[in-house]
């Protein structure tokens, strides 16, 4: 399906998505984390690529990025990228140690197993959500942890899409931790082409 | 499209020139591919930002050359002309190409950067012109600036500083 077959009412279907699955996400980081995680109301947004890399705070910026592959009968990629500091907090609550960081290198293998960990919570909430929504079978790959410039993981989730055009339509959705400012943590997820159609047959949603 | 003073910036799939005192620039160079040909007596460079090996498969209707290796490089290299290069005066600085996740599982979008290298390669092979420098592979994410007054390039990583090459 080409993206200018995409109406409003398909990106209400998919804002949908991001509010659904990104809800279940907040639910299980809560009970992972055993803290108060809200979810802000999911963007759905056509972006350029250099727009991308802006939403995901900025080609270089430094984050923690857990990439995994969607694979089923929707293909896609997702991202969690997550500030320094708030991924650094989450490994020290669930490691329950306050030394454990991700600001500066080497980082430790406990911690980095730990957010590969929470990644692969959090996203398997997202997708099993997503799957009961849409009674599509949706499994994901094993996720890949980095740490580095924004830029250079968001291409990898631009590749299937940089094969039919220069735009991306991502669904963003950020988790926030009660009563703390400014850190987030964001959901960027981006079919793959052909998997539009059919996610909206599978939802009855003409196309 | 051409820079005299000032930072050129190059986004991803795109591609630009810059002479004299300004410098070209792109940032966040993962899987991707930063190279620039250079033409030293006009103190003249372009640069582009690859992102995939091959065009032969795109289903786009319009295509961006500077996405795909194939096109990018006589792309870049026609557009040199245009402003006066010689094809046989130009050399390449590149850098990128690297590995940022290491996962068994998806292993043809992870291996796309060691692919994007190659492809550049074979197209500059192609056209004889011959790589002076380059910074490529690994696992970490990469900006590079050029300037064509010095025809050095600066390749900057998270934590490893400048280098100079």
């Amino acid at each position: 399906m080409e993206y200018h077959h995409i109406t409003t009412g398909h990106l209400d279907v998919l804002k949908e998505i991001g509010n659904i699955g990104a809800g279940h996400a907040a639910t299980s980081l809560s009970f992972l984390l055993d803290k108060k995680i809200d979810m802000k109301v999911p963007a759905v947004d056509m972006v350029s690529f250099d727009e991308m890399t802006e939403l995901a705070g900025g080609a270089e910026t430094i984050v923690v990025g857990i990439f995994l592959r969607i694979q089923g009968e929707v293909t896609g990629n997702m991202f969690f990228l997550l500030p320094l500091e708030q991924a650094t907090r989450y490994v020290q609550i669930m490691l329950k140690d306050p030394s454990h960081t991700f600001q500066e290198p080497p980082y430790e293998d406990i911690a980095l197993s730990a957010i590969q960990e929470l990644g692969n919570i959090v996203s398997g909430a997202y997708l099993s959500s997503l799957s009961d929504f849409t009674g599509l079978s949706i499994q994901s790959s094993v996720p890949a942890v980095s740490v580095d410039m924004a830029g250079a993981m968001v291409g990898y989730g631009l590749l299937e899409i940089s094969k039919v055009g220069d735009h991306a339509l991502v669904i963003d959705t950020a988790l926030n931790e009660e009563g703390t400012q400014g850190v987030k943590g964001n959901f960027y997820l981006i079919l793959d082409p052909e998997s539009f159609s059919i996610v909206f047959n599978s939802l009855g949603v003409d196309e | 499209m051409m820079g005299t003073d000032s930072v050129v910036k190059v986004g991803i799939a795109d591609m630009k020139l810059v002479r004299d005192e300004g410098s070209i620039r792109t940032t966040g160079l993962g899987s991707c591919v930063g190279l620039v040909l250079y033409d030293g007596r006009l103190r003249l460079a372009g640069m582009a930002h690859v992102m995939l090996p091959d065009s032969s498969f795109t289903k786009e209707a319009t295509i961006n050359p500077g996405k795909y290796a194939d096109l990018a490089i006589p792309g870049l290299v026609a557009l040199l002309n245009r402003h006066g290069a010689d094809t046989s005066r130009l050399v390449c600085k590149m850098a990128g190409g690297a590995q940022m996740f290491q996962a068994a599982s998806g292993s043809d979008i992870m291996r796309i950067g060691p692919r994007n290298v190659e492809a550049v390669k074979e197209q500059l092979h192609k056209l004889n012109i011959s790589i002076i420098a380059e910074d490529l592979g690994g696992n970490k994410g990469r900006t590079i600036e050029f300037f064509p007054e010095t025809g050095m390039m600066h390749v900057r990583t998270v934590y490893a500083g400048t280098k100079e090459m």
